[in-house]
């Protein structure tokens, strides 16, 4: 691929996010904004002391995040490790909630290509929906864009019907030029979603970051016609948060990306700050945390 | 490189629907007005006192938004003018040999009082002006205290300013402010003023006057001596007695190209001085290795800012021809989120034009445009059907022989030029009367250098536009004006040595 010349200025960028935290989201539009933000979280549990139990006990929140309040959506899908896509798979069991398992040496992505691509094959073999892999920062930031490209390649043949999603581990990259520069290699070489962060590195996803990887989409469609989706992921934790994610992605991409085939949140609070929002319009009071489950 | 991709993917999970219709027009979100005080009738502030005008006469000062008035304002004709000056010339005494650290006390205080009542401030300039209240509460109103606290820093420095030289005050100033900054434009001639120790009388817009008439109560409520601020309010001729008053020793006018240009002729063979920022028709120039995204970003804020009633709007925009259609394309879809509507939402780009004569004057320019056969593209975004509103507009396909890129429009209107070399886009953004502001797009900071030398403006910005502070100058070449605000450099015109 000719490697992408585009130029990023932080300062603009940092000044097109403050104008998006601006906007002033009332009422209805927050309500259903917040509904939609909910509908796009990859509820995700990433820890070496995950269990099938755990597993469990989120798949289930995924599908009732509050039943007490109605017409709620569920998530769009839970993020696991490959070995535990089984547990999470029979546990979603007739519901739309999709499974995504991190993969690829998750999350530092260094190891050999081979067992990358096993990882890979484990966790659609085990039924995943989604692949989230990382890329090779290392290669990247020692120039080898090849590799990179290749290694994205490889990987989204081996990845079948499943969709895949690109993390960039964007706090590694440093500059927001290595960012467009990272998001134009996942795209050309077959990434479904780019993703910023494996949330184990700080910062995670930010508001400029986001941006600069919407418009890589954005130039991708243009060109080409073809949809790219987009997932921040680490550090957005409240909804206030969300709503100026959404308010970014809909003066950036429009519409059609308003949905969570197009647009996913990485979170793993975020669900609870918004059922507590939403429980305020339902209660008209602000209720006690421990109202809201913990799983 | 060829990849294939489909988008077949199964419609996943529960919808969500009627979002969409949701985030196309977010909620209202309108700015309370309920705790603002306005009375029904403004007199003129003279003295010390508001004092009603000598004929007794008070015009209507509107909402442009709704068309509606929103208050009686006095109009001052020769006769108040005379008594104003008489006042300043009257106070001058003192206040020229007021201690200088005393003098920046009261500044200080203006300063601190206009912070405190920010909101109200920015709510009657946006019903009085049309602009968006997002502007006049993030920037008109926070930079208008910023030039007092910078030049309260200023008074007693002033042998620091001017080493070695003795700087003392004028006398008597006469100012006169535009409609399209009105509170902004009055902290930047009041605030020098007042730390070099002259007296002033100013003369807002008369489509604008109220945040000038909140100022003076301001000042009322300070303490600062009588007579040392008035603020006279009317048309023309109200405007015209302040220049030609033999007692005036100093204009500061900020406006049109004609008015600046009769100013000069009214003044000559007195000793009168003068600083004049008057219009422009600023050139911005993007190069193919600009940040193209951040750079439409930098087109939007410098046009559609305050409407286009900017003097320094990049109003002429260059691309290099090899990005032009990547740039026309991305400018147009940024416009398409641009939202125009009622100045008092907070979510709304781009309010109302200032008057009915700006937008009947706009609209000539428009339709002029597409009579010269430049293609125009508006997008296609809800207008309120009463009040002044107009259209972000592109005219594409122009060049330097258009009207529309030759003359000031000063309204939302951006027509676009293509350029191949760096020599040709110099030539082409010097080739125009007026020097007041240009901007620069590139990722090489020598193609910056190499322009800032060589284009004809007072101000260039590099990778932004339509960037104020207090601590830097501003002002044109060539019939942009002449005189510096801002900065040390705006101490210059209120001394004498």
């Amino acid at each position: 691929m000719k490697l992408s010349n585009v130029t990023i200025d932080q300062v603009g960028v940092e000044e097109r996010v403050a104008r998006f935290n601006t906007r002033s989201i009332k009422k209805e539009s927050k309500l259903q904004g917040m509904l939609l933000a909910l509908n796009m979280i990859d509820l995700t549990t990433l820890e070496g002391k995950d269990t099938a139990g755990k597993v469990k006990q989120m798949c289930y929140k995924a599908m009732h995040l509050a039943d007490d309040i109605e017409g709620l959506p569920t998530t769009a899908a839970v993020c696991v490790y490959p070995n535990h896509v089984k547990t999470a798979k029979k546990a979603l069991e007739g519901s739309n909630v999709k499974v995504a398992s991190v993969a690829t040496a998750f999350p530092s992505g260094n190891s050999s290509r081979k067992i990358k691509l096993e990882d890979v094959k484990i966790a659609v073999t085990n039924g995943a929906d989604e692949v989230d892999m990382v890329i090779s920062r290392g290669e990247f930031l020692a120039g080898n864009y090849n590799f990179v490209f290749d290694e994205i390649a490889a990987i989204k043949e081996a990845c079948g019907a499943a969709r895949l999603k690109v993390i960039l581990e964007t706090g590694e990259l440093s500059t927001l030029d290595n960012v467009r520069k990272a998001s134009d290699i996942a795209i050309y070489a077959g990434a479904d979603f780019i993703k910023t962060s494996t949330g184990k590195i700080q910062p995670a996803a930010t508001m400029p970051v986001t941006l600069v990887m919407l418009q890589a989409i954005k130039d991708y469609y243009d060109e080409t016609g073809i949809m790219i989706g987009m997932k921040p992921a680490g550090g957005i934790s409240t909804s206030k948060q969300a709503l100026q994610y959404l308010v970014m992605l809909y003066e950036t991409l429009g519409e059609k990306w308003m949905t969570n085939e197009w647009f996913r949140f990485g979170a793993s609070s975020l669900a609870n700050d918004i059922l507590l929002q939403l429980g305020k319009e339902k209660y008209g009071v602000y209720y006690s945390g421990d109202y809201i489950s913990k799983d | 490189m060829a990849t294939t991709k489909k988008n077949n993917i199964k419609k996943s999970t529960t919808s969500v629907s009627s979002v969409k219709s949701v985030f196309q027009n977010y909620a209202p979100a309108p700015e309370s007005i309920d705790h603002i005080q306005l009375k029904s009738q403004y007199d003129l502030f003279i003295n010390g006192k508001f004092v009603k005008p000598l004929s007794n006469e008070y015009y209507d000062t509107i909402n442009p938004a709704t068309g509606k008035k929103i208050a009686s304002v006095a109009k001052g004709n020769e006769k108040d003018i005379d008594a104003a000056v008489k006042a300043a010339n009257k106070a001058f005494e003192s206040w020229s040999k007021t201690e200088p650290k005393e003098r920046a006390k009261y500044i200080y205080r203006i300063a601190r009082m206009i912070q405190e009542r920010a909101r109200e401030f920015a709510v009657i300039e946006t019903m009085n002006g049309g602009k968006s209240i997002r502007e006049s509460r993030d920037i008109d109103v926070p930079l208008a205290a910023n030039h007092f606290f910078y030049y309260a820093g200023w008074a007693d420095k002033l042998e620091y300013a001017f080493p070695n030289r003795n700087p003392k005050p004028i006398g008597v100033t006469g100012q006169i402010i535009p409609w399209n900054f009105p509170l902004l434009m009055a902290a930047w001639k009041l605030a020098p003023a007042l730390a070099t120790g002259n007296t002033i009388v100013l003369k807002p817009a008369e489509s604008t006057p109220l945040t000038a008439l909140k100022l003076a109560e301001i000042i009322q409520e300070s303490g600062l001596p009588d007579g040392v601020v008035n603020i006279v309010t009317g048309f023309g001729d109200c405007g015209s007695a302040l220049v030609n008053h033999p007692q005036v020793n100093k204009i500061a006018f900020t406006g049109s190209t004609p008015v600046g240009k009769y100013i000069q002729k009214a003044i000559a063979g007195t000793n009168k001085k003068a600083t004049l920022e008057l219009g422009g028709k600023a050139a911005n120039i993007i190069f193919d290795d600009a940040p193209i995204d951040q750079a439409v970003e930098g087109i939007v804020n410098g046009i559609f800012f305050n409407q286009g009633h900017v003097c320094c709007a990049g109003s002429r925009l260059f691309i290099q021809e090899n990005i032009a259609e990547k740039v026309i394309k991305k400018l147009k879809d940024r416009m398409r989120t641009l939202i125009v509507g009622d100045p008092m939402d907070k979510n709304t780009d781009i309010g109302a034009i200032n008057s009915k004569e700006q937008l009947e004057k706009i609209n000539h320019y428009i339709k002029l445009g597409q009579k010269e056969g430049a293609e125009i593209f508006q997008p296609e975004c809800s207008v309120p059907a009463n009040g002044f509103f107009c259209k972000p507009t592109l005219f594409i396909g122009t060049s330097q022989s258009h009207r529309i890129v030759q003359e000031e429009i000063f309204g939302p209107v951006l027509t676009i030029q293509t350029f191949r070399t760096i020599e040709e886009v110099i030539e082409k953004a010097n080739n125009i009367p007026y020097g007041l502001s240009a901007g620069v797009w590139t990722d090489k900071g020598s193609k910056i250098f190499n322009l800032t030398s060589k284009l004809r403006a007072g101000v260039i910005w590099a990778n932004t536009y339509n960037k104020f502070d207090p601590t830097s100058p501003f002002g044109g070449y060539k019939e942009s004006g002449f005189g510096r605000e801002g900065g040390v450099h705006g101490l210059l015109p209120y001394v004498k040595f």
